[in-house]
């Protein structure tokens, strides 16, 4: 059992390594690859348990908001709107602005309406 | 440091706003939750700005709430897979937009100048407008199917996977050389490949392929969080990304089928359809008359309902509360059984049930109901067809063979309400059509469910 134990940590103590190693090499440029890459893991694991909590009747609904927040990519729109050094990307942002505000009024509203109808029956 | 804290409070937001759609009565704080995370967000966004071009973007807001509140507060729940395929394309759209906007304006991303925007930076910006390209051009075209204006075209699975190639080239390419009209050229194999990618899948598979997107437009937003070093981008992209992906699944685990099979499918469902009409007129079955039917489930103990996708292109789900209501009055049992495929969408027919107020405890899912349908008296199938085919048990030969049905046909009598005794979506003929104990009654749903209620009250 301790046996068995042991090999896990060598192996994990390896994995660790190989991941440091990868690791170092994007580091290169930028610096923020790898801790980005930490947050979308772990996000996905927490995305997992909780969407697997979700019950089967509220699936629509599940849908629409992940749908709403999902355009929280306007953050990175108003960041490309807000600045003056390409007419260019003002413009894609000021589209993107508004095809993301179209998203997030559209799915929560529409969300709010799925639930009303499941409040409503309880 | 404040904007931060924002960003992570709206992740957290994010978070709870999925948590809260456990149980109905949560679901709506969870909402509230999800609101919250968007307007932190934003407010912290614009606490980082300078004071310059605030107002152009205040503009976009506006007219962008002005037009989603519109759609949104218009829209009939039977529309609603359309609406969510074509919310989808918007997010896609706008991560291609960003992207764009990021590869050209540079500085105001703090993406390093210097030398060039470095190389990590350009493989998560072409991902993330590759991945957005698709979720647009995919999701459009699930929107035109799924409103009915557009069929589906055969494609060969090898041009799919020429043009995946393609584009791994392109991206190759554009990530060694940083050239501008390779990003271009990458969008475009993208908008490409996301039309090729969804054109040839039938409509019994749209559940799949709306949830599908779901995941997709979450990944193209993790895409542009990288691409950003936005971590509330990256949180907000994968939650919604795995979302979709245990959604698509779940769909395709109730099909028995892998999500490959079904992209590789090739339309020859939908496509097929038509072809099993002239074979099933040629076999006899017991036609009722909504008297009989009216009669038989007044003398029933117990009704289980199966809705599907007739039920929600008739817009019967309010007549079939009052045939529900009706029932109840007299002391029968009523239940609803649902399907997971059943509809256009995960979850589509639990909302129409919820439109016409049938109580939520009287909806049940495949699992809880199953066995049940041995004991009931009436099983009443009410626009669906594939999800009830015993085919899919024993004949291996089936293109449905293996999906999980709900086991109509052990109830005593079974009832289909159908507009012709045409097969499924599938292609498939169902045996159970003509069943000794099957009844059928042809017709528009609503109006032969208007009819039993009519003759219900004249027993």
């Amino acid at each position: 059992m301790s046996c068995c134990f042991c090999s896990l940590l060598d192996e994990l103590n390896n994995f660790v390594l190989c991941f440091h190693a990868m690791t170092s090499c994007v580091n290169e440029d930028g610096g923020t690859s790898i801790h980005g890459m930490t947050v979308f893991i772990l996000a996905c694991f927490v995305g997992y348990y909780v969407v697997w909590k979700v019950t089967p009747a509220l699936h629509a609904p599940l849908m629409s908001v992940t749908n709403a927040i999902s355009s929280v990519i306007i953050v990175g729109a108003i960041l490309a709107t807000s600045q003056n050094t390409s007419d260019f990307s003002r413009v894609c942002g000021f589209i993107a602005i508004l095809l993301a505000s179209v998203n997030i009024f559209g799915g929560f509203i529409v969300t709010h309406r799925m639930l009303d109808m499941f409040r409503k029956n309880r | 440091m404040i904007i931060d804290i924002l960003y992570l409070v709206a992740a957290v937001c994010f978070i709870f706003a999925l948590r809260g759609l456990s149980s109905p009565k949560s679901a709506f704080y969870g909402n509230c939750c999800g609101i919250a995370g968007i307007v932190l967000a934003c407010i912290a966004t614009y606490i980082s700005l300078d004071i310059s071009n605030i107002v152009l973007t205040l503009v976009a807001v506006a007219i962008g709430a002005g037009i989603g509140t519109y759609i949104a507060g218009n829209v009939s729940m039977t529309a609603l897979p359309q609406l969510v395929a074509g919310f989808h394309s918007l997010v896609g759209l706008a991560a291609v937009l960003v992207a764009f906007a990021a590869y050209f304006a540079p500085g105001s991303f703090h993406l390093n100048e210097i030398y060039g925007i470095c190389k990590s930076s350009l493989i998560e910006m072409g991902l993330g407008a590759a991945i957005g390209a698709v979720t647009f051009s995919g999701a459009m075209v699930a929107f035109f199917k799924l409103e009915g204006l557009y069929k589906g075209t055969l494609i060969p699975a090898y041009v799919n996977a020429l043009l995946l190639s393609l584009l791994m080239c392109v991206l190759t390419y554009f990530v060694t050389t940083n050239s501008s009209t390779a990003f271009v050229v990458l969008a475009i194999f993208s908008f490409l490949f996301g039309i090729t990618l969804i054109a040839p899948i039938g409509g019994a598979d749209m559940p799949v392929i709306v949830s599908m997107l779901n995941s997709y437009s979450g990944w193209a937003a993790t895409g542009i969080g990288f691409t950003l070093h936005s971590d509330l981008l990256i949180i907000t992209g994968a939650i919604v990304g795995t979302s979709g992906a245990i959604l698509s699944y779940i769909m395709c685990k109730s099909m028995n089928r892998s999500l490959l099979n079904v992209i590789l499918a090739n339309g020859q469902y939908g496509i097929a359809a038509e072809s099993t009409d002239a074979l099933a007129k040629s076999k006899s079955y017991k036609n009722g008359s909504a008297e009989d039917i009216a009669f038989l489930i007044k003398n029933a103990e117990s009704v289980i309902i199966v809705p599907g996708y007739g039920m929600a292109t008739s817009q019967a789900q309010h007549a079939l509360k009052e045939m529900g209501d009706v029932l109840k009055k007299e002391g029968r049992k009523v239940r609803y059984a649902i399907h997971p495929v059943a509809g256009r969408m995960p979850g589509h027919m639990n909302v129409l049930l919820a439109e016409a107020n049938v109580p939520y405890e009287d909806v049940f899912e495949l699992d809880e109901i199953n066995r049940d349908f041995a004991s009931c008296d009436v099983a009443y199938v009410i626009g669906a067809n594939d999800v009830t085919n015993p085919a899919a048990k024993y004949d291996s030969s089936s293109s449905i063979y293996g999906m999980q049905i709900l086991e109509v046909e052990k109830a005593k009598t079974v009832v289909f309400l159908k507009r012709s005794m045409g097969a499924g979506y599938a292609g498939v003929d169902n045996e159970l059509f003509y069943a000794p104990n099957t009844m059928m009654l042809l017709g528009d749903a609503k109006k032969t469910t208007e009819e039993v209620i009519k003759a219900l009250q004249n027993i």
